[in-house]
């Protein structure tokens, strides 16, 4: 309107240059968790001689390799300008429903089926809940990570349920050297990166996240969308779940507890905006090694557990203010 | 030919040499404890010390901030990378270790567990060194609290974590003499609440089971940190004449507890000791010197004669220790 109005603000905009393609592919979130990344391995490297050894950093991402998984799927919830923090309690009821269906002699494939589709179920719970009865999702999915893990104690009590012995160990499996998780990690972000970043769907996330009426006016099924993230979200965390009960050998209901908080991290620490619309999964991927490789690296040097939080708080701290330091930077 | 002797001649050489190098290098001992900030860990961490600086090993501690089950395992993987040659561990979950301790016994490290076992996991590990026979914990403790309150009344269980495996036991074993030994016919269980180690939540236990069980007349906290959070509440309340609390305890906290009179008695080990046997077995082991073996003794300074029970598991003392007014001041871990 007021550009027809004013013709001459429309010239001056058309006028303004743009920036410089080196600002573009430079200044983004991504690269400063890049370069945290390198330093962090720099820093590993000299705070211990036993750290830089490929196959211990692998066997050490298989340790967070699941929350890594369904951080990805957690960026694209967050870019949609929603929150899921039950995923880690979805992972322990699964794989408890999952662990109790096979010891009661369900086959083992169905018994995962029993699993997944209780993730998906978990998913639907949340999502009917968010989009049909229009509550905040990080009310209703604060209110199912307790519900979910509650369900799980009831479940297992305080015993933990076994997996078969050939069942045990999916990280100890290697591909090319390479340890399962790790590489279904690493599968995944691939998929989701070209999902996310090259189509259609994918820039409709954008598009809800960065505002939500005007998606909608445009045409774009934003409950649909949402539906089918929270869904996906429910499928990944129970998947990541029976990866979790085969890693460890057995399932308690205590199962990844706290691991929302290390999802959103990951997420964090990839610039995804938490007022949703900006993020990408390549973010997250490295934001995943990121962590891994700050932990490790100062576990391994036999650095104390409170200095170790102190260092990752201050990660997330200056990851945040860099992230949106560059945001508003590049906002037109 | 000739080549092929030389080669042979040198590789052996070189074996040799590193047989020689692997000989002359200390021992290196890694305590994995359940979580920081516990000053039990202390006491256990003493022992290892002393023990290696008259034998001549490396000994290191470290713990996770939290003790939830899978906090130790990027703790004992990284231990692994390290090369240590032995890992004692205090284990938070009787079973979610399995797989990483079986990768570093793969490596050759002597696994142990100290002062808590991995229960109906013990094929995890290379041995296990507990302060007493832990089935006698249970009734030890059954009986000091039933002696305080005439053997009659309500009383209720603090405990640590749910799943604890060594306080889960000592719990059963409780139950168990309750149920079936007559003597304690009129002595009622009426809670079993967990305060997860932590001094708030643990208050925070003991108050909702005073308001809850108004008969209340006893409390037995299984764990150092339970009894300290009981006793403060007790004590702050001046309820001592009415609620009783007892459990395992260390002296240095319980001290002005017992002083002035909010708690009679209450009982524990010498953690030291074990600390101080763990690193003796480790270092006789790895030497050749003892054979871990059930049924095979060996000596320990200050200890005495100590033999390896079943499932390769040592105590290092036959009994509880009971602390009271009396004796408190000749302990000061």
């Amino acid at each position: 309107m007021s550009a027809i109005e004013n013709p001459v603000v429309v010239s001056a905009r058309e006028a303004a240059p743009p920036r410089p393609l080196w600002q573009v592919i430079v200044i983004r979130p991504e690269t400063m968790t890049l370069v945290l990344l390198i330093l962090a391995l720099f820093g590993a490297s000299l705070l211990s001689p036993y750290f830089l050894d490929f196959g211990y950093i692998l066997r050490s991402f298989t340790l967070s390799a699941e929350f890594a998984m369904v951080a990805l799927v957690l960026t694209m919830v967050i870019i949609a300008g929603e929150i899921d923090l039950s995923p880690a309690a979805n992972m322990a009821l699964s794989a408890c429903l999952f662990a109790f269906a096979q010891q009661a002699g369900i086959p083992m494939p169905i018994a995962i089926g029993i699993g997944l589709v209780a993730g998906l179920v978990m998913g639907a719970i949340n999502a009917i809940m968010v989009i049909r009865l229009q509550i905040p999702s990080i009310i209703v999915t604060i209110g199912t990570l307790t519900l979910y893990r509650g369900i799980a104690q009831v479940i297992a009590g305080d015993k933990s349920i076994r997996v078969p012995e050939w069942f045990i160990g999916v990280n100890n499996v290697l591909m090319a050297g390479i340890p399962v998780p790790v590489i279904i990690f690493l599968v995944m972000s691939i998929v989701l990166g070209l999902v996310l970043g090259t189509t259609i769907f994918g820039r409709q996330i954008y598009q809800i996240g960065t505002n939500e009426v005007a998606a909608r006016h445009a045409g774009i099924r934003s409950q649909r969308i949402k539906m089918g993230l929270f869904l996906l979200m429910g499928l990944v965390s129970a998947a990541a779940g029976i990866l979790t009960a085969s890693r460890l050998g057995s399932v308690r209901y205590d199962l990844g507890l706290g691991g929302e908080l290390q999802m959103v991290l990951m997420a964090m620490l990839g610039g995804t905006y938490i007022f949703g619309g900006r993020g990408t999964i390549l973010g997250t991927f490295l934001a995943a090694w990121l962590l891994v490789i700050v932990s490790t690296g100062m576990t391994v040097a036999n650095v104390l557990p409170a200095v170790q939080l102190v260092v990752l708080g201050v990660l997330l701290v200056v990851s945040i203010i860099a992230t949106n330091a560059i945001y508003s930077r590049t906002q037109r | 030919m000739l080549k092929k002797t030389l080669l042979a001649g040198l590789a052996l050489g070189m074996a040799m040499a590193t047989t020689v190098a692997i000989a002359q290098e200390p021992v290196k001992i890694v305590y994995i404890g359940k979580n920081t900030g516990n000053p039990y860990f202390d006491s256990i961490t003493g022992g290892f010390e002393d023990a290696c600086k008259s034998l001549g090993c490396e000994f290191e501690f470290v713990a996770p901030a939290t003790a939830e089950a899978t906090s130790q395992i990027p703790f004992i993987e990284a231990q692994i990378q390290r090369g240590v040659n032995v890992i004692a561990i205090a284990p938070n979950s009787p079973d979610a270790l399995n797989q990483v301790l079986d990768s570093a016994k793969a490596k050759g490290i002597l696994v142990l567990t100290v002062n808590g076992d991995l229960v109906g996991n013990e094929s995890h590990r290379d041995a296990t060194i507990l302060p007493v026979d832990f089935t006698k914990t249970g009734p030890n403790q059954v009986e000091l609290m039933g002696s305080m309150i005439g053997y009659k009344g309500d009383i209720a269980i603090l405990s640590a974590t749910t799943e604890a495996p060594d306080q889960n036991t000592w719990i059963a074993a409780m139950n168990d003499t309750l149920k079936n030994d007559p003597k304690y016919k009129d002595m009622n269980l009426v809670a079993t609440v967990y305060g997860d180690d932590q001094p708030e939540k643990s208050t925070t236990e003991m108050e909702a089971l005073l308001s809850n069980y108004p008969n209340l007349v006893g409390v037995i906290a299984p764990t150092t940190v339970g009894i300290a959070a009981a006793a403060q509440v007790v004590q702050s309340r001046g309820i001592a004449d009415k609620v009783h609390v007892t459990g395992l305890g260390l002296p240095s906290e319980m001290r002005d507890f017992v002083k002035d009179g909010t708690v009679s008695a209450f009982q524990l080990w010498s953690p030291y000791n074990e600390g101080w046997l763990a690193a003796h077995f480790a270092v006789g082991v790895l030497g050749g010197t003892i054979k871990n073996e059930v049924g095979s003794t060996f000596e320990v300074p200050n200890l005495g004669t100590i033999t390896i029970a079943d499932k390769n598991a040592m105590n290092t003392q036959a009994e509880l220790t009971t602390f009271d007014a009396k004796n408190i001041d000749e302990f000061n871990f």
